[in-house]
Formats: structure tokens, sequence, C-alpha cells
């Protein structure tokens, strides 16, 4: 479980994050909204490590981990598919995927990932093996992330605008693998644009909007509520 | 014909010398972009070093090798470790800092070293020549080992980067530092690891250098102008850059010195003023590097 509570949170000399409390329950799906510029994409680098908050605490099954390197976070159970995908474009695409493959972390439950089960799921990555992660498209990019992350079998995936750029129908792909991961007892946080895939996947939603968490609830109660959509979603 | 031969020799010793300097330059540079200004320094301070353990102690070339590249790791693993963490990334310092270095390294050499230029003689078979089979050339053997062990070195590199663990994660490093660290690897020993190999490979060029080139004040800039053509030509960050651009500016640098003397700088940077306009980002270089 990750708790992240009261975090401040710089971008240069940008005040981006400016108190944010959420919770992150193991094997759940919690979706994080919000438009362009809210701090989606400094919340997750935050809680991965990649940057330091200047005030509050993210803590990892209670540990505090709030400005350890994000190495550390990583090995203990937490995974990142970054916006832009940042795939190793030098690297093949087994490579990629080796890269950070770890044995799961002890009292692991879920689907302990190897890398022929990978391409079971992500069968274009096992045709291109051996292409380098540069040359595949943004969709087999995006997989390969995915795939990625998994190799260091985590607990909680984070997964920072999975949808972006893709066609309609590999957004509708990574929905499906968001579901099944989730089913496979994945902890999952999910940021989008993408109202639809968010609130399809989601146990929980939450609406970032200047630099704090503006309302949370359930899908449903996110449904019932058109005036929130529109104020912070435009939908 | 023959002249032109003979300078083709030379021309491939000297990119296997300048292979070895820019070599580490450049994945130094891929890996965490610091522009090391001290590389040329390191080069000169191995072969300096070299110099004492041969002449004042063993009198084996080998000792020399060993302890000029041994000496340089272990500069490299106090200037990674104790320098360059106060300048905390901030490019500006980390040039003046490490241009400083220069000027300390240089001031150091001249009190142990004198201002006079020394040499150092390969030994036994390699220090004297052979006649080729062909054209009746006369060639020094030093030379073709020189030429073979920066060719080795420059293979068990290659090997190095592309068919270990170790080599995969320096060329994601390359690629992007942070996603290597969100994957649970810690960069920060990678980092180390790299600036260490790029000193050691600086000193080993210095000491395997110095029977060609000699060792005199003024060679860490010299030999660290070459490094930045190797880098320029070939794609600042990039080891197969690196082979390309020692081929080219070794061999233009070699025939220019013969045939144009005069001119022998224009016709060294030519090329690099084309490649600038034409390819700003080197041969083999990416188009952006963030």
């Amino acid at each position: 479980m990750i708790e992240v509570e009261d975090v401040h949170t710089y971008r240069g000399i940008n005040y981006v994050l400016q108190g944010v409390d959420l919770t992150i329950p193991d094997q759940q799906c919690v979706a994080l909204l919000g438009r362009n510029g809210m701090g989606k994409t400094t919340l997750v680098e935050t809680i991965m490590g990649l940057l330091r908050p200047r005030r509050g605490e993210v803590r990892l099954d209670g540990r505090n981990v709030a400005g350890r390197p994000s190495y550390e976070v990583a090995r203990r159970g937490v995974a990142l598919v970054p916006q832009g995908r940042h795939i190793f474009a030098s690297l093949t695409v087994e490579e990629n995927l080796t890269l950070g493959a770890r044995p799961p972390l002890d009292g692991h439950t879920g689907t302990t990932w190897k890398l022929d089960m990978i391409y079971e799921l992500f069968p274009h990555l096992g045709d291109r093996r051996r292409n380098r992660g540069g040359q595949l498209s943004g969709g087999e990019q995006q997989m390969l992330a995915i795939g990625r992350a998994l190799m260091t079998n985590p607990r909680l995936l984070l997964m920072d605008a999975p949808s972006e750029g893709l066609a309609p129908a590999i957004v509708d792909r990574v929905g499906e693998i968001v579901g099944q991961l989730r089913g496979e007892g994945l902890g999952i946080f999910l940021v989008e644009q993408n109202y639809q895939l968010a609130v399809r996947s989601a146990d929980t939603v939450n609406i970032l909007a200047g630099g704090t968490v503006v309302w949370r609830g359930t899908p449903a109660e996110l449904d019932a509520v058109p005036e929130v959509r529109e104020q912070h979603l435009g939908v | 014909m023959t002249e032109f031969i003979v300078q083709t020799f030379n021309g491939l010793t000297f990119a296997g010398i300048i292979f070895l300097v820019s070599s580490g330059f450049t994945l130094v540079f891929g890996v965490m972009r610091v522009t090391n200004l001290s590389h040329g320094a390191v080069f000169l301070l191995g072969g300096y070093v070299a110099y004492s353990v041969i002449g004042g102690h063993t009198g084996n070339f080998f000792y020399g090798l060993i302890a000029g590249t041994v000496a340089m790791a272990g500069l490299g693993l106090v200037v990674e470790r104790f320098l360059l963490p106060w300048l905390h990334h901030v490019e500006m310092a980390e040039l003046l800092a490490t241009l400083g270095l220069v000027y300390v390294i240089d001031d150091v050499s001249l009190a142990v070293w004198g201002g006079n230029p020394l040499s150092i003689n390969l030994p036994g078979v390699l220090g004297s020549s052979s006649h080729l089979p062909f054209r009746h050339i006369v060639y020094p053997n030093g030379r073709f080992f020189i030429l073979g062990v920066a060719l080795l070195v420059g293979i068990l590199l290659y090997l190095l980067l592309h068919y270990s663990r170790i080599g995969a994660i320096i060329r994601a490093g390359v690629d992007d530092r942070e996603m290597v660290n969100a994957l649970g690897i810690n960069v920060r020993r990678v980092f180390t690891g790299v600036f260490v190999l790029g000193a050691a490979l600086a000193g080993f060029a210095g000491v395997l250098g110095a029977p060609v080139l000699g060792l005199y004040t003024g060679g860490d800039t010299n030999i660290l102008l070459f490094a930045l053509a190797v880098v320029v030509v070939g794609g600042l960050g990039s080891y197969e850059g690196a082979i390309v651009g020692s081929l080219i500016i070794g061999l233009i640098d070699t025939y220019g010195t013969a045939y144009f003397p005069a001119i022998s700088y224009t016709v060294l940077f030519i090329p690099l003023v084309v490649i600038l306009l034409v390819r700003p980002q080197g041969i083999l270089g990416r188009e952006a590097m963030a």
C-alpha cells in the first residue's frame, strides 16, 4: 500500500503539488484524472522517487520513502510505465525487457512474470525481440513499457498516460490489459487524460486540480456529478 | 605510394591512440552528461607515472603500462566520488572544475617531471623495426603493437558494451538514465564504474602513446583537442562514433601533417566544420541529447 500525505513538490521553480493526500491500496486500481499541467506526472515522479518532495511523506507499507532514490522504491515493488514510454531506443526489445528483470518480493501472490509470458501477453514483442526499441511503433512501445515494468515483478504499477498518442483500438487493448493485471492482484495507479479508460478500470477515482486532490470517489459517483466532470475534466 | 602507405600506418596508429582517449571521454559524457575537460591531463599524467615506474624502478614497459592505468583509475575514482558530487550536475561547474583540475595536474607534473620533453621506449623487439614484405618498407614494430593493442581494447569494449549485463545498463543509461534508475538499478554505481573506466583508458592510452607522441607540457590539451574533434565527428556519447571518428581524425591529421604541413590544422578542422554544418549531432550521434 502507498500512502501519499501532504506532499508538496516543486518542479524547478514551479510549485506544482501543493499538499496532495492519496492512498493506493494493494490489489486495487486507483485512477488519477485531471487537466494538463495539474501535476499528475509530478505526483507519479514523486512517488517513484524521481522527484524529491519539499514536504510530506510517501509511505510504502508504512515506511517513508520520500526523497529516497528511485531504484530503492523500485526494489520495494513499485514499477513505472512512464509518460512518453521512455523505451531504451538503442537496446533491443529483449534487452529492454530483461534489463530490470527481478524475482518478486517475498509474499508475492500474483503472477511471476518471465520473458516468455510477456511475449505471450504481447505477441508483437516476441516477433520483434531482436529489433531495437527505437524502431517500434507507438503502440508496440507502450506494450514494451508495460512488459518492461512487469518484468520487475512489482506489487504496484504506476501507469502514466498509457493511452496517450495511441490509436483507439490500441487504447482498448491497454484497457483490457489494465483489467487483466488488476484481476491478477496487481495494484495499479492509473494516470489518464482518457476519462473512459480510467473509469472503466478504476476502483477509486481522484481528480487533481491546482496541485491538490479536489474530488475523490468511485466511478459511479463521478458519473453522478456532471458538474465536477465539466469543471475539472471537460467531459 | 610507399610514402602514402607509411603515412596510412602512422595515421592508423594515431587513430588507435585517440580512440582509446575518446572512447572513455564519450562514454563518460554519454552516461553521465559530464564533459570531463581533465581527460587529456589524465592521459598525460598516466604517461608520466609510467615514465617514473619504468625509468626509476623496474625498467619494464608493461609494469609502467599497468601502473599508469591503475593510478589513473584511482584518480578517476577520487574525482568521481569527491569532486563531482560537490557540483550537483551543474554543467558549467563541471566544466570549470575539470578545467581547474587540468591546471593542478599540469603544475604537479611540471614540479615532479620538469618541463623538458621525456620519452618512453618500447622494450625488446618492439623497439626495433621490421622490413615489410612489400615495397621495401621499414616500419617500427612498436607502432604495429600500439595499433594491435588499441584494436584489442576496442573489441573487448565492444563485447563488454553489447554482450554483458553491465554493457546493456551502460547503453540504457546513455538512452535514459532516470528510467534505468526507476527499474531498480543503482545508476550512481554505474556512473562511478564508467568514470573510472574512462580515466583508466586515458591513462592506458597515455602510456601506450608515449613512445610515439612523447611526454611534454601541453601534450594534454593537444590530445584533448583531438578527443573533442573525434566526438564532434563521430557523435558525442556514441561508442561506435568514437571508432569512426578516431579513424577519420587520425588519418586526416596524419595526411595533413605529412602533405600539407603548413596548413595541417586547417586540413584537420575543415571536415569538422563540414560535419557541424551538415550533421551537427555527428555521424553516429543522436538527433537530440536530453
